[in-house]
This record gives C-alpha cells, sequence and structure tokens, in this order.
C-alpha cells in the first residue's frame, strides 16, 4: 500500500517511541528535563501521561551515573532510553559509554548484552555557541562496541530509532535540532530501518555528495541548483556512521567518477576522513577527480551570527566545490534561496 | 565453618598465584584481596541467593567467595580458552553472572552506577533483590559515587553500597585526599541506612551486613556499609611495598595480629574443629593445584575469538 501520510521528523520519534512502549514494557525513556513541559523539543509528547512517570522521566544532573544506570539496567533485562538534549552533555557520559558499556559484551565473552539506546540532539544556530553545536559522531563511532547512527529523514528518524530499540546492542543516534520540522512520508504502522546502510537519497549520473544529517539538506539545495545546469547530483545519505556501509558510496564514486564528503562535523581525524580512506582503498585509479571534503571550519562554533555562517559549510559551499570539481563556469548565486534558520525560528531554544 | 572455607579458598588461591607469578605465565595485572576476605565473604554470606553483585579490578576474593570454583578462575589469569571469558577479561574483568557477579572493572567507581540501574531493573519488574555493590575509598573520590548515592537515595532504591575501606588510593592516604573528616558523617546526611566497623572479623561483618540488608528491606531505602581493612599487598602486583615509604610494616603487623583467618580459624579450633579445618584446608589446596595446572596445560582461544563478541549475534 502506498503510504501518503506526511508527518515531521519530531513526531516520527515520537511515534516510534510510543509505539516501541507500547509494544514492549521493559522500555523506558530518561534523561534531563525529559518530562518537563517541553518535552525535548516535543519529542516526548504524551509519553508520560500514557506511560506514567515510572516508564518517562527526568533525573538529577548526573549524566554519568545515569549512563550507568542504563548500563545496569540494561544488563539485567531493560532496554533503556537515554535522553541528552545536548550531544555536549552526553560527554560527561563518556567514561560509562566507553569504559563499561561499549566494551562489556567482549569482555564478559558475550554473557553481559546492554541493548540501551542513547537519544542525542545535535544543534545550530541562534547563537548556539561553541557547547551546544557539537556532533562528534567520529568520537563515539571510533570506540568499537557503540553503533552509531545520523537519521535525515522523518522515515529514517522513526524507522532507525525502532531498529535501535530492538538491537540488542547500545545505539547512539545523533537527531538534528532543525531537522525536527523536517516533514516527509512516514508509514504509521511500525516498521525497521536496517542499522549499518547507507541510502540514496537523490539518485543522480554526474557527481556523488557522500552526506551526514543536516548536510543531506545542503546538498539538496545545491543539487536543484546544479539540476538547472544539467549537472545530475548523486545523493548519498551515509545515516549508518558504526557500523559504516562504504559500498554504496564507493559504487556510487565509481558511477559518476567524482565524491564529495560532506560531513556535518570537523574534518580533521573525522569520518569524512574514514570515507574518503575506505572509498581510495577500494576504487582510487577508477575517479575522474581527488575525493573532496567539507566540513566544519577548525575552531570552536563562534557565536555571533556572520561568524557562524562561516563555520558551518552550506548548499554554496557545495555549488563552488561541484563547478570546480567538473571544470564549471562560477555561477551567479545571488538569485538563489538557501536555508536559514530565521524563516522557522525566532528563539531561545 | 562455610565462612571459613570462603575465606581459606580465596587466600590460598592468591597465595597460589603469588607462588606462580613471577613465572610471567600470568600475563595480567594482580590487584590482590589479600586482607580483605572477611568483608567480601562476610557480605555475600549474608546476601540473598538472588542477589546481584558489582566489583572493581580488586575482585579476586568476590569471584571465588561467590562462585567457589578455581578452574575457570586460574585459566582466564592465565589467559586460556577455559576461562570464564575465554581470556578477554583477566584479573581485572571478573565477572560470572550465573553466580550473581555481574560486572567488575578496572576504571575505578565505573561499576557503582550500574547497581543503580540493577536495582532499578529489580523495582522496575517487581522483583525481589539486593543489588550489593564493593568499591574501595579511592571510589568515593569520584563524582559519580555521589551521583549514584544522591540517586539511589531519591530513587529508594535496595541498594547495598559497601566501601571496603584500606585507607589508600592506590599509594595516596585519604587524609591526603580529603577535603572533609568523615565519609560516613556526610553518607549519613543522605536517605540511607549507614554501618560502619572493622572488616576482619567475618562473624561481625556477617552480623553487619546482615543487619544493613534487613534495613533495605524494611526501610525501603539504600545502605551504605563501611569496613575498613588494611592491604596487605602493594597496589598492584604480587609483593609487599614497605620499603616504598608510604607506610610501615609496623602498621600491617598489628593487622596481622587480627588476620581475618588467624582470628577465624583460632574459633574453630577453639571450638575444637581443628581436624575438619585441616580437613578443608588439605582439599582446598588440593582443589587450587590442580585449577592452577589444569590452567596452565589449558589452549589459549582460537585466532577466530578476536573478532568474536564485540556485538550481540557475533
Amino acid at each position: 500500500m502506498e503510504n501518503k501520510r506526511i508527518i515531521s521528523y519530531c513526531k516520527a520519534i515520537n511515534e516510534a517511541l510510543y509505539q516501541e512502549m507500547e509494544r514492549d514494557e521493559r522500555i523506558f525513556v530518561y534523561g534531563l528535563d525529559v518530562a518537563d513541559h517541553k518535552r525535548t523539543f516535543g519529542s516526548g509528547e504524551g509519553l508520560l501521561e500514557r506511560f506514567g512517570p515510572k516508564r518517562y522521566f527526568s533525573t538529577p544532573l548526573s549524566e554519568d551515573a545515569m549512563m550507568g544506570l542504563g548500563g545496569g539496567g540494561a544488563v539485567a533485562g531493560l532496554r533503556p532510553i537515554n535522553v541528552h538534549i545536548r550531544v555536549d552533555f552526553l560527554l560527561l557520559s563518556m567514561n560509562q559509554l566507553a569504559n563499561m558499556i561499549a566494551p562489556i559484551r567482549y569482555g564478559s565473552d558475550g554473557k553481559l548484552s546492554v541493548p540501551l539506546v542513547i537519544r542525542a540532539i545535535i544543534g545550530r544556530g541562534w547563537g548556539q555557541g561553541f557547547q551546544h553545536s557539537k556532533t562528534l559522531q567520529s568520537v563515539f563511532a571510533h570506540i568499537p562496541g557503540l553503533k552509531v547512527v545520523m537519521p535525515t529523514t522523518p522515515y529514517d528518524a522513526k524507522g532507525l530509532l525502532i531498529s535501535a530499540i530492538r538491537d540488542n546492542n547500545p545505539v547512539l543516534i545523533l537527531e538534528h535540532r532543525l531537522l525536527y520540522w523536517q516533514k516527509g512520508r512516514v508509514p504509521e504502522e511500525p516498521f525497521t530501518v536496517p542499522l549499518g546502510q547507507a541510502n540514496v537519497l537523490r539518485p543522480g549520473t554526474d557527481i556523488t555528495i557522500a552526506a551526514t544529517s543536516w548536510m543531506n539538506v545542503e546538498a539538496y539545495t545545491a543539487a536543484r541548483i546544479m539540476e538547472k545546469r544539467s549537472v545530475d547530483v548523486e545523493i548519498i545519505d551515509i545515516r549508518s556512521i558504526a557500523p559504516l556501509d562504504d559500498k554504496l558510496v564507493t559504487e556510487s564514486a565509481i558511477k559518476t567518477g567524482h565524491l564529495i564528503v560532506a560531513d556535518y562535523d570537523w574534518i580533521n581525524c573525522g569520518l569524512s576522513a574514514e570515507i574518503t580512506a575506505r572509498v581510495y582503498e577500494k576504487c582510487m585509479h577508477q575517479l575522474k577527480s581527488p575525493i573532496t571534503r567539507i566540513g566544519f571550519a577548525p575552531t570552536p562554533c563562534p557565536t555571533t551570527r556572520p561568524l557562524e555562517n562561516l563555520f558551518y559549510p552550506g548548499a554554496e559551499t557545495l555549488v563552488r566545490v561541484i563547478e570546480q570539481k567538473l571544470g564549471l563556469e562560477r555561477a551567479d548565486l545571488s538569485e538563489e534561496e538557501f536555508f536559514s534558520y530565521e524563516n522557522k525560528f525566532r528563539g531561545p531554544f | 565453618m562455610d565462612l571459613y572455607k570462603k575465606m581459606y579458598l580465596i587466600r590460598e588461591a592468591e597465595a597460589e598465584i603469588r607462588r606462580e607469578y613471577n613465572n610471567d605465565e600470568m600475563k595480567t595485572p594482580m590487584h590482590m584481596s589479600l586482607g580483605s576476605e572477611a568483608i567480601v565473604v562476610g557480605v555475600c554470606h549474608a546476601l540473598p541467593e538472588s542477589n546481584h553483585v558489582y566489583g572493581t579490578y580488586r575482585s579476586h576474593a568476590l569471584y571465588l567467595a561467590l562462585t567457589g570454583e578455581t578452574d575457570k578462575f586460574f585459566a582466564e589469569m592465565y589467559g586460556k580458552a577455559t576461562g570464564c571469558a575465554k581470556g578477554k577479561a583477566g584479573s581485572m574483568h571478573l565477572s560470572s553472572p550465573e553466580h550473581g557477579l555481574m560486572a567488575t572493572s578496572a576504571v575505578v567507581a565505573t561499576t557503582i552506577p550500574w547497581a543503580l540501574g540493577d536495582a532499578f531493573q529489580a523495582v522496575y519488574s517487581n522483583i525481589n533483590r539486593i543489588t550489593a555493590v564493593f568499591f574501595g575509598d579511592g571510589a568515593t573520590d569520584e563524582g559519580v559515587f555521589w551521583e549514584t548515592l544522591n540517586a539511589a537515595c531519591l530513587m529508594k532504591l535496595p541498594i547495598l553500597f559497601v566501601c571496603e575501606d584500606n585507607g589508600l588510593a592506590i599509594h595516596t592516604s585519604t587524609e591526603q585526599r580529603r577535603g572533609y573528616d568523615s565519609l560516613t558523617d556526610i553518607v549519613k546526611k543522605f536517605r540511607c541506612n549507614v554501618l560502619e566497623g572493622t572488616g576482619n572479623d567475618v562473624v561481625e561483618v556477617y552480623a553487619m551486613a546482615n543487619k544493613t540488608i534487613n534495613y533495605i528491606i524494611t526501610d525501603k531505602k539504600p545502605s551504605f556499609l563501611c569496613l575498613k581493612y588494611y592491604r596487605y599487598l602493594e597496589h598492584v602486583g604480587v609483593n609487599e611495598d614497605f620499603n616504598a615509604g608510604y607506610r610501615s610494616r609496623e602498621e600491617l603487623l598489628k593487622w596481622l595480629e587480627k588476620d581475618p583467618l588467624y582470628i577465624h580459624r583460632l574459633k574453630l579450633t577453639d571450638l575444637g574443629y581443628t581436624d575438619e579445618v585441616e580437613e578443608i584446608e588439605k582439599q582446598i589446596r588440593e582443589q587450587v593445584l590442580a585449577s592452577r595446572i589444569k590452567a596452565q596445560e589449558a589452549p589459549f582461544p582460537d585466532k577466530d575469538e578476536l573478532m568474536k563478541g564485540v556485538f550481540y549475534g557475533e
């Protein structure tokens, strides 16, 4: 049956949580202020009312101990979902993540499993500054034993979250705040999107952009602009950072001959380096141009808007890189419409 | 007698490690339990059958007290395929969930919040269970200890916090680490039961543990048991380190006068159980020796074991 229902990314997360909590009473959601009146930007709406404070509760500001609660609760038989309204705050749980949760299955020879989901929101804009705007997927994906996903579409937000909840391993989901407003087709019934698979977001023939999270939106805008100039851009949404599906991006790079890796993160020692290395290992001589990496400026994120604009690469950056790679004239983009969060939002977060 | 048996098993297993360690076949950092046997045995003996227990990198005693077995224990020390985690854990990460020993950890205080989650699961799922977590006084320097204590008291969870207080964190004394005088005075301000004492007499420890477990059940709040003991050996390794200068051998001699095994054995022989004690000691010596030899002769894990078990389903 064709699905026509359109909902937001935020609603898709909410629906996945609601449906999974209905299905399995071992699931509970907890984190800083999840049960306040804002309900984690609305993603937790209705859960307290339906499932009560036993299964949906705010915690003390103790990220380290609360992540440990998830570990101990999971090995004892529950399926915790730990929510972090900023990924920056998740760093306070890093000891638990890297030293306990990720390796315990291996170190117990498989006797202990940690079916724990960690949702962390990554932010941008309106002066979020350097402590409310990180992404850090490479940091987490570096650690064996953790799975890391970054849904871009509402469909994936629901399907990947349900997969994560049903997975018997710790899974970190990085949700972009600005994607919360994205709308798309999402089936009402529960469904899964397998962890560990990239996705062709837009098929094309001339150049490939492999993107993560919000950079897919920018890539889409760039593709729309380039379409007018008869350049057909293929967009690969990486989606799963660990395990990383390098097959799809490699195939696409071979097909188009040009690859841009647009990672929503810093470049140095990042996911873009990993993808680039893997693609080179498999098909270096089949590419028509060297792989280009795009990411944040190598600085902490500045608060003021003009500098923030420089910090984040966007569709315009992508258009310029495509022109360069394909040897095209530099086009006048002054009439083009680019994303500006002010169209949606005037703060405060 | 059962208490003595468990303590002797720990003492003898560690004695065997000390005899063999210098051959460099057990390639795993040893944090010896010597001196803390009465705490571990007394508390574990008081725990109900369904208990879950968490420990630290100094958990030989905990593993042996809860499992009573030495085959997998020694095999793990030798890194063999027959070890309790096929050699992937070693001395610092012993576990045996089937015996209630859920996890131990080599990063100080990291299992303390796991006890929180474990006890949370018991309440969540309506299971009658006490979760005990053992840690040293050094762990109380860590923020996560206080985070966990706060949350456990807030959530009224059935946790028994057991502080094995040897007055040292690695080589630094409590006086050099604390901006306060008494740990238990502070913990008493939280909504939990606090008991403190000396951890060398296993019968006393057992009685205190029983009392404190009853508090958990009747008061529906966590308990904190702080027991002093003396670490006979160096922080890591199988030797004494009194030549290092941070403490004196005179201290050890004072504690040896009330050594947990010595005083409990004396009680038993005074009661006329000499033959039984000697028989148990002989049996345990044979068990330990046999386990050690079996472990040495066992194969190392296959090469494909390296990649197995990172994720569920592998």
